[in-house]
């Protein structure tokens, strides 16, 4: 299969086989003393260690005393892409968000999309993400996935053209941006002098987007929403992202315990009293939001919240219920969706997908278990997933027994060569295997900064770029050439 | 601002102000043991230092007899001792990291930084080389991490429960810190009656040097050594060294600036002045200010002290009641 790399025509490494795109930034690269870069790396380390933007890895224990926190391995090179193909990307993001979001209005409405027969009733309605408590909810602007992070592969095409797949869209908490942010701040440090001889669209703007996005979405009670992130608490593998967005955007970082109802509205405890918020960047699942509605253990939300955003009086961002556009099970009808609602042919692609609930699927997924990737419907972070070429003989055979037993919960889709990027390994530059997010913001209309977050698999040949399973960063140029 | 947050603030900087002066009091001890001195009155002091923090069982479950390498160990880096060095700055960086958006990114990476050298220099075997160091470092990074909140932070509501927390518990260090010193010497000096109230830990010492290098460390431990000096112009005489760390208003470790302190904060947080926690401290510090030395000591020093931590305790709660988040 003919591999793509973001820099290199070709593999191996050929200097005369750089992308127009990269010519100049291969060029400084050379300049720089091997040395040099082992400091930078090292520097930036210290630096990412200092400021602390860390993340938990779920019972790991860290040795140095410092509990659960590990860095996320930030890589030096950039992945650049030229400014044309980002405006394509960009008009497929936009359109494919805003069908995303008329099809999760539909859902919960008319339901026009399944009485049309595109997707099969059972489908939508016995899913587990489909929230019949949201079933004639209006919610303002009609967005529900306010903030959505698309993630976005590069891989040849049957013609062996290099073209952008999505691979999934994440519509429920997705995270990340402050990566995308804190590597550009860590390059510009680093590496002033790149930025001046490269047009670098900037990112850092970002916040004051989302804030724009959030008050754009604040009920009718108020013209003057007060906005609140909803977090989790410390020990969640992203307490940093949530930290660093409400103090970038100057509200409050509220936990559960934070929040109370009071004839119908929400309030925070405040050392001056009980004061009223009106929107909830919320980056805790539908499950844990209100005991009284979903998980009734959970303490991570708040009791009666989901009366108090029924009567409209509190935006929740991202709404509830948005799973059911992001289930991998709902995934192969997005193209459908785009010209149902908007009349328009999908300018991104989707990656071919078998869905194992059909028989014939299921026979071939079964017959090629070796070369395709299984995706458990509902998983996500890279978890409960296989990807055939990778895994050993037992791996598959074990796989085999899990699909058979509960062939409703699994898709599967041919193991795209993921198009790689030079990155620094302990050996030196090496091509490794890398995706990118961009954050796609809905409120009065759709937008975005230009990129978002690449993330990079630095284990040799690895598929997964996940964070938890030893992913790292790259900072993301959208570029001017 | 939420009570969650306050919360966190008041208690980041208590923790911080404590980790300081635990390596205050180890330090003098420590400056003491390298001075020549029977066995029994170096045992004392380690003593006394486990008492003043409400120590000493838990440290002679664990560790039995007294040495003073044990009792540096138990107070740095044991890890199940609530109020060693190593606890209290961890408690430190939790709070901060609790709330680490409502600081600015200087304070959060102040108490970051001194986190991780921190176990970098445990790990690396630097306290056990130079104690002195180790505690002076200690005292730096106090000195830092208030620094950089006062010349930081914007001055709201953060900044005053930070300053709260900061104030309130250095009163409540400071007041143990002279009552284990005064202790330790010829009880029968302050007040008639208080011999029994003591426990172990009282020695008889009448020598002249002793005397001096004794009321010089105290001085020292909380950095009044010269202040002592510019105030007084005199020999060093216990009734003014009690004097200058309970009721001299200038004196910034001093029992009375502490409260002068939280009584302006709680002012800054709140417009009612009817709330209990002011009332409290408002009551606490005029006596302070209108108290004179020689009716403390009348009554017995020990005996005062202890009824002064006890309404200490009493504010915090008071201020945990009405501002923070009640346990």
């Amino acid at each position: 299969m003919h591999k793509f790399d973001e820099m290199y025509a070709q593999l191996p490494y050929i200097d005369s086989a750089v992308r127009p795109h990269y010519r100049n930034y291969l060029d400084w690269l050379k300049r720089q003393d091997p040395q040099t870069m082992r400091d930078r790396r090292e520097e930036a380390e210290m630096i990412f260690r200092r400021v602390g933007i860390t993340f938990a890895v779920y019972g790991d224990k860290d040795e140095d005393g410092s509990g659960t926190e590990r860095l996320i391995p930030f890589d030096l090179i950039p992945r650049i892409i030229p400014a044309h193909e980002w405006k394509d990307m960009q008009k497929g993001l936009v359109q494919r968000v805003t069908a995303l979001n008329r099809f999760i209005h539909d859902v919960y409405h008319d339901q026009e999309i399944l009485k049309a027969g595109l997707i099969p009733s059972e489908q939508v309605l016995n899913n587990a993400q489909f929230r019949p408590e949201m079933m004639g909810v209006d919610v303002p602007n009609g967005v529900y996935s306010h903030i959505s992070g698309v993630d976005i592969v590069r891989a040849p095409n049957a013609a062996g053209e290099g073209e952008y797949y999505v691979l999934e869209d994440n519509l429920r908490v997705p995270s990340g941006v402050s990566y995308m942010l804190e590597d550009r701040k860590m390059m510009m440090r680093l590496f002033p002098e790149l930025f001046s001889q490269h047009r670098v669209a900037p990112v850092a703007h970002y916040p004051d987007l989302l804030l724009e996005t959030l008050r754009a979405s604040g009920p009718s009670t108020t013209d003057n929403p007060t906005v609140v992130v909803l977090t989790p608490g410390m020990y969640n593998s992203a307490y940093f992202e949530h930290a660093f967005l409400a103090q970038q955007m100057g509200v409050e970082l509220v936990e559960g315990q934070d929040l109370f109802v009071k004839d119908n509205f929400l309030y925070m405890r405040t050392t001056r009293g009980p004061k009223r918020v009106d929107v909830i960047y919320r980056r805790v699942d539908d499950d844990f939001l209100d005991p009284k509605v979903f998980r009734a253990t959970s303490t991570l939300g708040c009791a009666g919240l989901m009366d108090v955003y029924r009567a409209g009086h509190v935006s929740i961002c991202n709404a509830v219920g948005t799973g059911i556009a992001d289930d991998k099970s709902i995934y192969p009808y997005v193209p459908q969706m785009i010209e149902f609602y908007l009349g328009e042919k999908p300018i991104l692609n989707n990656v071919p997908t078998f869905q194992c609930r059909k028989k014939d699927d299921l026979a071939y997924t079964l017959a090629n278990l070796d070369k395709l990737v299984v995706k458990e419907v509902h998983g996500a972070g890279g978890y409960g997933m296989l990807v055939g070429p990778a895994a050993t003989k037992a791996e598959i055979e074990e796989f085999r027994q899990v699909l058979i037993a509960k062939p409703d919960g699994y898709i599967s889709q041919p193991t795209l060569s993921l198009s790689s990027s030079p990155t620094y390994v302990e050996s030196g530059i090496a091509p490794r295997h890398i995706d990118l997010r961009p954050f796609v913001l809905s409120g009065k209309s759709v937008q975005m900064v230009p990129g978002g977050l690449t993330r990079v698999a630095l284990k040799e040949g690895s598929l997964v770029v996940n964070s938890s399973q030893g992913g790292g960063t790259k900072d993301t140029w959208i570029l001017e050439v | 601002m939420l009570s969650r947050t306050a919360d966190h603030l008041f208690w980041m900087s208590r923790y911080t102000e404590r980790a300081e002066n635990t390596a205050r009091l180890l330090d003098v001890n420590y400056q003491t043991s390298l001075l020549p001195q029977s066995a029994e009155v170096a045992q004392m002091g380690w003593q006394g230092l486990l008492s003043i923090s409400e120590l000493l069982p838990s440290y002679q479950a664990r560790h039995g007899d007294i040495t003073p390498q044990r009792v540096m160990e138990f107070m740095v880096k044991d890890e199940n001792n609530p109020s060693s060095i190593i606890s209290c700055l961890r408690a430190a960086r939790e709070n901060a990291r609790a709330v680490r958006g409502s600081l600015t990114t200087e304070v959060w990476e102040t108490q970051n930084q001194t986190w991780l050298e921190l176990n970098r220099m445990l790990k690396g075997g630097e306290f056990e080389r130079d104690p002195g160091q180790f505690f002076e470092w200690v005292k730096f990074r106090s000195h830092l991490s208030r620094g950089v909140t006062v010349g930081t932070m914007l001055m709201d509501e953060a900044l005053h429960f930070m300053r709260l927390g900061t104030f309130l518990e250095r009163a409540d260090n400071t007041a143990r810190l002279v009552d284990v010193k005064f202790h330790a010497v010829a009880h029968d000096f302050f007040g008639q009656n208080q011999s029994q109230s003591s426990g172990a830990g009282q020695v008889q010492v009448k020598d002249q040097d002793h005397d001096f290098y004794h009321w010089s460390a105290i001085l020292r431990s909380v950095s009044g050594f010269e202040i002592y000096r510019k105030v007084y112009r005199d020999v060093i005489q216990p009734e003014r060294v009690a004097e200058l760390l309970i009721l001299r208003a200038d004196m910034p470790r001093s029992l009375h600036a502490c409260l002068n302190e939280v009584v302006n904060n709680i002012a800054m947080v709140s417009d009612d002045h009817a709330i209990d926690s002011y009332r409290r401290a408002g009551k606490l510090r005029a006596e302070m200010e209108f108290g004179r030395i020689e009716e403390i000591l009348a009554n017995g020093l020990h005996a005062y002290l202890t009824q002064f931590l006890d309404r200490v305790n009493e504010i915090g709660a008071s201020i945990s009641r009405e501002f923070l988040v009640p346990n």
